[in-house]
């Protein structure tokens, strides 16, 4: 499979990744070579095969709804890169 | 014998005894640490201080004649990727190099009550995306068996650490192999469990429906030991399994007398290491002298399951990573123009090339348009390796594979090849994509020193079976065992 360099623009642009000129060709051949290689899943003919999206037959698992204290929000806030009393800090985020 | 040589139920019936103390056995671990991990690089961060505080609780504790049981005192490592209250958590990344954890994951926790040791935080391939360990942002850990080559990955640390006496066990985790490869490469033992046996609360998380969390430990009872203290239902994570936990060491001796043993023809693939081929075979001739009976299987579809593997891992990779936005923790760029610049350029300069290529690969194969060809297609395979190995277990009580095609490999061999890198987890992998349990135990050398690991997958939630098999061959093998000069 192909992979252009405008797919790959855009798969970045999605992931939020910025790439440069030189990560733009390498992924775009290694992205084309892993594809080329994964095709091989389509020799499979599997229409009537049903999907596994997980192991485990999980059914939904409730609990008490009690309030416990997990962590404090000080303790929440002290891996933050920036914050300021109880909040996060983040450049401005709508545009004058 | 020194005591970092010690398998954990040595040391652990030598400190019950009161023979030897927490506190001298944990100082002994730390100045092979400081002795020998320049070499190997196999942690990330020492927790010194922590672990000698820990060692003297335990020494009070069991002098008191309060004995918590098998891990009581005994100095483990722990992957950098499960989180440890007060100490950082780097998951081998640049995004995480300043996280400080403010919980415990589960099986911290569980480690930590069963009164064990943390001596430190091993390294890993970056948010254990790797099969080499050279993908870390700490820099590659090295095989002690021949420093020129990888441990394997992503839990290399835990698996050289464990290998060269730097613990007496450690805990990795296994998303394709991470436990497994890592063993075999580096001549320890190493356990992957059933998916849903062990809790992934507090365990950073790289592909959620594959993910699970095992012991490398130097024996098979060791690893046993580990799991009875990390498995059980946790109400923190609704995929664990409420469901019994069995004493895995209690039928670790069970007679394996006419146990039909599956050996699979697709596992001995073409281009494979011939030592590993003719290694493994040489090992099933010993399990086959124990009154096992082997017999030839069929998983048809296992060289699809890497294919697949590789679609469902990186697009769970790609959601699961989408949390690292600079804005609650982790890396912040600097100098932002706006919100968008910011997540932009601090995932850009945060995550490593693999970690990208994948979150890349995974957005794509997710993307608008792709989603049926891609990841709907990869799941309908992924039902199709999950039946092989329901069909193979109607007819047999356990599989015999080697766990990987070669022995470790020179370090930057692969790494600009990625499909080539990804080959090494060609024997692993089905194992998690059908959930079932895996073990790797070493079963021999190559003529260049290098070990060598045989795999036993068993049925899903039957792990006592592959740990009495392994358990059995460890006991009965009679390869010529070598000596690790660091």
């Amino acid at each position: 499979m192909k992979i252009t360099k405008e797919d790959v623009i855009q798969t970045a642009d999605l992931a939020r990744l910025e790439i440069n000129e030189e990560e733009l060709e390498r992924f775009s051949e290694q992205l084309g070579h892993i594809l080329e290689y994964i095709e091989g899943l389509n020799e499979l003919d599997t229409t009537d095969i049903e999907p596994t999206s997980h192991v485990l037959d999980l059914s939904t698992l409730l609990r008490e709804d009690v309030v416990k204290q997990i962590i404090t929000s000080k303790e929440a806030l002290r891996n933050a890169p920036e914050s300021e009393d109880d909040f996060f800090v983040v450049p401005k985020v709508i545009e004058e | 014998m020194e005591f970092h040589d010690l398998t954990i139920r040595e040391a652990s019936e030598k400190l019950r005894e009161k023979e030897i103390s927490p506190v001298e056995l944990t100082k002994a671990v730390l100045d092979r640490i400081d002795g020998v991990d320049g070499k190997l690089n196999s942690y990330i961060t020492v927790l010194r201080e922590n672990a000698t505080s820990r060692a003297k609780q335990a020494e009070k504790e069991i002098m008191s004649g309060n004995y918590l049981g098998p891990l009581h005192g005994v100095p483990l490592g722990l992957k950098d990727i499960f989180v440890m209250k007060g100490a950082p958590t780097t998951s081998g990344s640049l995004m995480l190099r300043n996280f400080i954890s403010p919980y415990n994951a589960t099986v911290t926790q569980k480690l930590v009550d069963a009164g064990s040791v943390i001596v430190g935080k091993n390294n890993m391939d970056e948010f254990a995306m790797g099969s080499s360990n050279e993908t870390s942002y700490f820099g590659p850990v090295l095989n002690p068996w021949d420093l020129e080559r990888v441990p394997g990955g992503s839990s290399g640390g835990s698996a050289a650490a464990t290998a060269a006496g730097l613990c007496l066990g450690s805990l990795g985790t296994d998303t394709g192999g991470s436990i497994r490869q890592p063993g075999a490469l580096c001549g320890v033992v190493g356990m992957k469990p059933t998916y849903g046996r062990v809790s992934r609360y507090g365990m950073i998380a790289f592909a959620s429906s594959l993910d699970q969390a095992g012991p490398l430990t130097r024996t098979v009872e060791d690893a046993a030991i580990i799991l009875n203290t990390i498995s059980g239902f946790d109400e923190n994570d609704s995929t664990s399994v409420k469901m019994d936990v069995p004493d895995f060491t209690k039928n670790l001796d069970r007679d394996i007398s006419g146990m039909k043993i599956g050996v699979p023809k697709e596992y001995f693939i073409e281009g494979m290491d011939s030592e590993v081929e003719e290694t493994v075979k040489a090992a099933l001739e010993v399990i086959k002298s124990c009154g096992a009976e082997l017999v030839e299987i069929s998983l048809p579809h296992t060289q699809y399951a890497i294919l697949a593997y590789y679609i469902i891992a990186p697009s769970e990779a790609s959601s699961n990573l989408a949390r690292y936005d600079g804005v609650r923790y982790g890396y912040r760029a600097k100098d932002s123009k706006n919100i968008h610049d910011l997540y932009f350029k601090s995932r850009s300069e945060g995550f490593g090339e693999e970690v990208k290529r994948r979150i890349m690969l995974g957005t794509y194969a997710l993307s608008s348009g792709y989603y049926d060809a891609f990841y709907l297609k990869a799941q309908r395979v992924r039902t199709l390796v999950r039946e092989d190995f329901k069909n193979a277990f109607e007819k047999v009580d356990a599989i015999i594979t080697p766990t990987a095609p070669e022995v470790a490999f020179k370090l930057h061999e692969k790494v600009d090849d990625p499909v080539r890198m990804y080959l090494s987890d060609i024997l692993t992998i089905p194992c998690n994509i059908a959930g079932i349990p895996g073990i790797s135990i070493p079963c021999g050398f190559s003529s260049g020193g290098l070990p060598i690991g045989l795999q036993v997958l068993g049925k899903s939630f039957d792990e006592e079976t592959i740990l009495n098999v392994a358990n059995i061959y460890e006991k009965n093998s009679d390869y010529t065992r070598k000596e690790l000069t660091l």
